[in-house]
């Protein structure tokens, strides 16, 4: 700190920027949050772990953790598919793919869930045809799986697209050349080096999967333990008057957000100590 | 930027504050409701001011009863509630919002029109349902919102075991036959619209259980060649029921439009409104008229099967509950 | 240093970009296919795969987008257009689509000046100094992303809600939060907190401090500077982050459907209208609104890839 404000003195404001951005962070962050950890201390260790562990709560965390980690598999062996089509392809359309990756992102959940439940319903123009092979998708736990994958696929495709154009085509190269075959370059050299970005996109395809809302709900079914998830439960219990229980529940889901951006800031740091090694 | 921004934001909210009513009310009610009060709204609000030469706006806010009495109790400014089930209002009058007498304020238990509970089944009824045992044959399969968050799910969980309890004699049996026809529900919605939806638009499952009044307006919708209703035999008399949020009102001072607003229920012209709208009036006149638009259907009441609300809510609905423990089975 | 959707930390590699930056959210995109064409003649068949590989790949990420991001797309607008334009036109003109959809513009018009001057500001203090704790800040900056929007809803209505902390005293003094416009404006703050200041940070960090050094030294006042020197450096940037946070205030749904109070044609935004109307029959007229914010999403994809493109072009060519 001292070399910095040594080197940095002659820029002004920092008193003001930084009284401001601590202000404005404990008014919309920090004071919201502290207050739903308040809540849950009004409850006695026991009446919290009650909750926790009621039948009904643990399989919604169960339903909203396993089925986003099912996701979260699958947008990240799709997401490395999309983009290696993406940058080592060229197609018809492919600019045109490459951008709508983002649609999940920028389309409000609410249009999201809405459309998903419209085409996989039975009468739906996917639904329909899926029914005939005797699968439901809509209001079954594959419904919410669907959703999940459906908000998941920018997260993985945009962490591991840079890296991958970003990769030394020299490695492959030298590879090749000394004799190892395709499969051998892809899978023991070029995918190693991307393992810190896959995993990071899978992280945050994942984070993003369990607190989702808006599109799932549509297309669940919402039948507790078979496929209502931990948000719509929160919602219940708010619906019922029960706080302590919608804050409980929603402190276990805050503390796994935390542990996942924490996850997610290791793997960043792994992969900057991995990438000039190269 | 924000020179320019701001000029925007006054507009907005000048254009949206400017409505100029002399009373504004805000009815808090659940879902089934929305084409009843729409209609309700307008009569009113042209009764109201040929009579006292005022006018008054009334908003409308729609929801799972569970989630609107929270929402009440949470600091929405409702005037008046007009909820699923007298449970959800007492909720709210347990946090002194609404006088604890509210029921004796009103004539009927405050409840000025009534409903039951049908079954909506699809063209040709393919299922041959006929009454409630039909529900739990296996390969059926019966659409009901969620009793925890929906006041109609409660009312069709109750008609049920009313059902079964008048039936077979004893509240072992009842719960039996309740356990069985919830391992007949694929999906349970927050809400009976939710509900309606699911089965109508969705084509998900056999049968639905509605409100009757839900079930007449899905038929209107969507065309009386694509479901029928069946009226069982048997079923329960539901009481939706009203009351004025004293809190409130007295607050902004509109307890005597409230109050006003309600009393308009017990007149020939809001009768005809509810009847219209397919709920069973009470106006002897007005049902006469109606005669044939309901089924005849023998209504027991949760006073005579539950001993109440409260009692029925405790029993069933509360934290570990039948409810809850049916679906732990 | 926290690593969200998108966001780039500070301690990144030379460009700014963390190897994870994800383009979809904050970060500007780093596109440099063209920057590095494709190797040809000779070392193109030791860097690619057979023809049948490679039409299985495209085909299998051609279908995968198809289905799970083109249809649902699809769906809207065939469903939104179903009736016919007339129908349509008169879904959007109801007098209650139009105060959802002026209520989402006060809305996203709050939050965004509001997160857009705080942005500005936290990057400054973040980017600009040194201090200790600062990967920890920024943690905290990014924490929105991962809370589940229900719980950005929860947290206030714990906070102002009749039974809430501070509740009772709301209530005596007649101030509404919850179920009004600004219980709807702080969930929507609370949401699309972390965008401006996440697009800024990796900017001005890569731009370092000495084009405003060297203002100072000449006499320029801290705003002048900033004015002068700093924002027409980081103006892309800057409209980047605005147009993602804007989106994503335009479209949430979850932390505004708890603390709304959905009363019809006042506290309805347009995502909570998609869902009501979508609940009372009238699905022409729910997809027409879910149309409105599908288009947003697009525009905001094809303003995003122009900014992309500015955001390039103003970049140092990478020197590695």
């Amino acid at each position: 700190m001292s070399t910095a404000v040594a080197r940095r003195s002659t820029l002004p404001g920092f008193g003001l920027t930084m009284g401001l951005t601590l202000t404005w962070l404990s008014v919309i962050i920090l004071i919201p949050l502290a207050g739903l950890f308040l809540k849950t201390f009004e409850l006695s260790l026991d009446q919290f772990w009650g909750i926790i562990s009621s039948r009904r709560t643990l399989n919604a965390l169960r339903i909203s953790f396993g089925l986003s980690f099912a996701a979260a598999c699958v947008n990240l062996v799709m997401g490395t598919i999309i983009v290696w089509a993406l940058v080592r392809y060229r197609f018809p359309g492919r600019r045109l793919f490459d951008a709508i990756v983002d649609i999940p992102f920028a389309l409000p959940t609410a249009v999201a869930g809405v459309a998903l439940t419209q085409l996989f319903a039975q009468k739906g123009w996917l639904g329909a045809p899926l029914a005939e092979l005797g699968i439901k998708v809509a209001f079954t736990p594959i419904g919410i799986f669907i959703a999940m994958i459906f908000i998941g696929i920018p997260f993985v495709v945009r962490t591991v697209q840079p890296v991958l154009i970003d990769l030394d085509p020299e490695i492959e190269e030298a590879a090749a050349s000394l004799g190892a075959n395709r499969w051998h370059t892809v899978f023991r050299v070029i995918l190693p080096s991307l393992i810190p970005a896959l995993l990071t996109g899978f992280a945050l395809a994942f984070a993003r999967a369990i607190g989702e809302y808006g599109s799932v709900i549509f297309i669940a079914g919402n039948l507790p333990n078979v496929s209502e998830i931990a948000p719509l439960l929160i919602v219940i219990r708010l619906s019922e008057f029960r706080y302590a229980d919608a804050t409980a529940i929603a402190v276990v889901m805050l503390v796994a957000s935390f542990l996942i951006i924490f996850l997610i800031n290791r793997l960043q740091r792994w992969a900057q100590t991995r990438i000039p090694a190269h | 930027m924000v020179r320019r921004i701001l000029p925007l934001i006054a507009g907005l909210v000048w254009a949206s504050s400017a409505f100029g009513a002399d009373y504004s009310l805000l009815n808090v009610s659940y879902d089934p409701t929305r084409e009843l009060y729409a209609d309700f709204n307008k009569a009113f609000a042209a009764a109201y001011q040929k009579q006292t030469g005022k006018s008054v706006e009334i908003k409308q806010s729609h929801g799972g009863s569970g989630s609107q009495a929270r929402a009440v109790i949470d600091g929405l400014q409702a005037d008046i509630v007009t909820l699923a089930l007298a449970y959800d209002i007492d909720a709210i009058a347990a946090k002194g919002l609404v006088a604890a007498d509210w029921q004796q304020r009103l004539p009927l238990n405050a409840a000025p029109y009534t409903s039951t509970i049908v079954f909506l089944v699809r063209k040709g009824n393919p299922k041959g349902i006929k009454d409630w045992d039909d529900l739990i044959k296996p390969g059926v399969s019966v659409i009901t919102p969620n009793p925890k968050t929906s006041g109609g799910a409660r009312w069709n969980y109750l008609a049920a075991w009313g059902y079964a309890q008048k039936k077979y004699g004893s509240a072992d049996k009842a719960r039996k036959f309740v356990a069985d026809l919830y391992q007949n529900v694929p999906v349970l919605d927050t809400g009976a619209r939710g509900s309606t939806v699911t089965f109508v638009e969705r084509g998900v499952g056999d049968v639905l259980l509605a409100w009757e009044n839900e079930a007449f307006l899905a038929q209107r919708e969507f065309g009386k060649d694509k479901f029928e209703i069946v009226s069982p035999p048997l079923s329960i008399l539901a009481e939706p029921p009203v009351a004025v949020v004293d809190r409130v009102a007295d607050k902004k001072g509109t307890r005597a439009v409230a109050e006003a607003y309600l009393k308009y229920w017990y007149s020939k012209e809001g009768q005809e409104i509810a009847a219209r709208n397919s709920y069973r009036p009470h106006d002897p006149e007005i049902a006469k008229e109606y005669e044939k638009s309901f089924a005849k259907v023998e209504l027991f009441t949760i006073e005579d099967v539950f001993g109440g609300w409260t009692k029925a809510q405790k029993d069933h609905f509360a934290e570990g509950g039948i409810f809850d423990q049916i679906y732990k089975n | 240093m926290s690593m969200q959707p998108g966001y780039v930390t500070s301690t990144t590699r030379m460009r700014g970009y963390a190897p994870a930056a994800d383009v979809s959210v904050a970060a500007p995109s780093p596109r440099r296919q063209s920057a590095r064409p494709l190797p040809i003649a000779a070392p193109r068949d030791l860097r690619t795969e057979p023809g049948p590989i490679r039409f299985i790949i495209i085909a299998l990420a051609v279908t995968f987008l198809s289905i799970f991001v083109v249809l649902p797309l699809v769906v809207v607008f065939a469903q939104a257009f179903s009736k016919g334009i007339s129908a349509y036109l008169g879904a959007l003109a109801e007098p209650e689509a139009l105060a959802a959809i002026r209520l989402t513009l006060l809305v996203a018009a709050i939050s965004v000046t509001l997160n857009l001057v705080f942005g500005v500001i936290a990057a400054w203090a973040i980017s600009k100094f040194d201090f200790a704790g600062k990967t920890f800040l920024i943690t905290l900056i990014d924490l929105p992303f991962s809370v589940s929007p229900v719980i950005s809803g929860l947290v206030f209505v714990l906070l102002f809600g009749a039974q809430g902390f501070f509740g009772p005293w709301l209530q005596a003094h007649n101030v509404h939060i919850l179920f009004a416009v600004p219980g709807i404006a702080l969930a929507t703050i609370f949401v699309t907190f972390p965008f401006v200041a996440r697009a800024l940070i990796p900017l001005m960090q890569e731009q370092g401090t000495l084009e405003e050094e060297a203002a100072i030294s000449l006499g320029a006042s801290g705003l002048q500077t900033f004015f002068r020197v700093t924002l027409p450096n980081i103006k892309w940037g800057l409209l980047y982050g605005v147009l993602l946070c804007n989106a994503r205030a335009m479209g949430e749904f979850g932390a505004v459907s708890v603390v709304s109070g959905h009363i019809r044609g006042e506290t309805n935004t347009m995502p909570l209208l998609v869902e009501i109307l979508y609940n009372e029959y009238q699905f022409v007229s729910s997809f027409a609104i879910a149309s409105l914010l599908a288009m947003l999403a697009l525009i905001t994809l094809v303003v995003k890839t122009i900014l992309e493109r500015r955001l390039d072009e103003g970049r140092v060519p990478d020197g590695d």
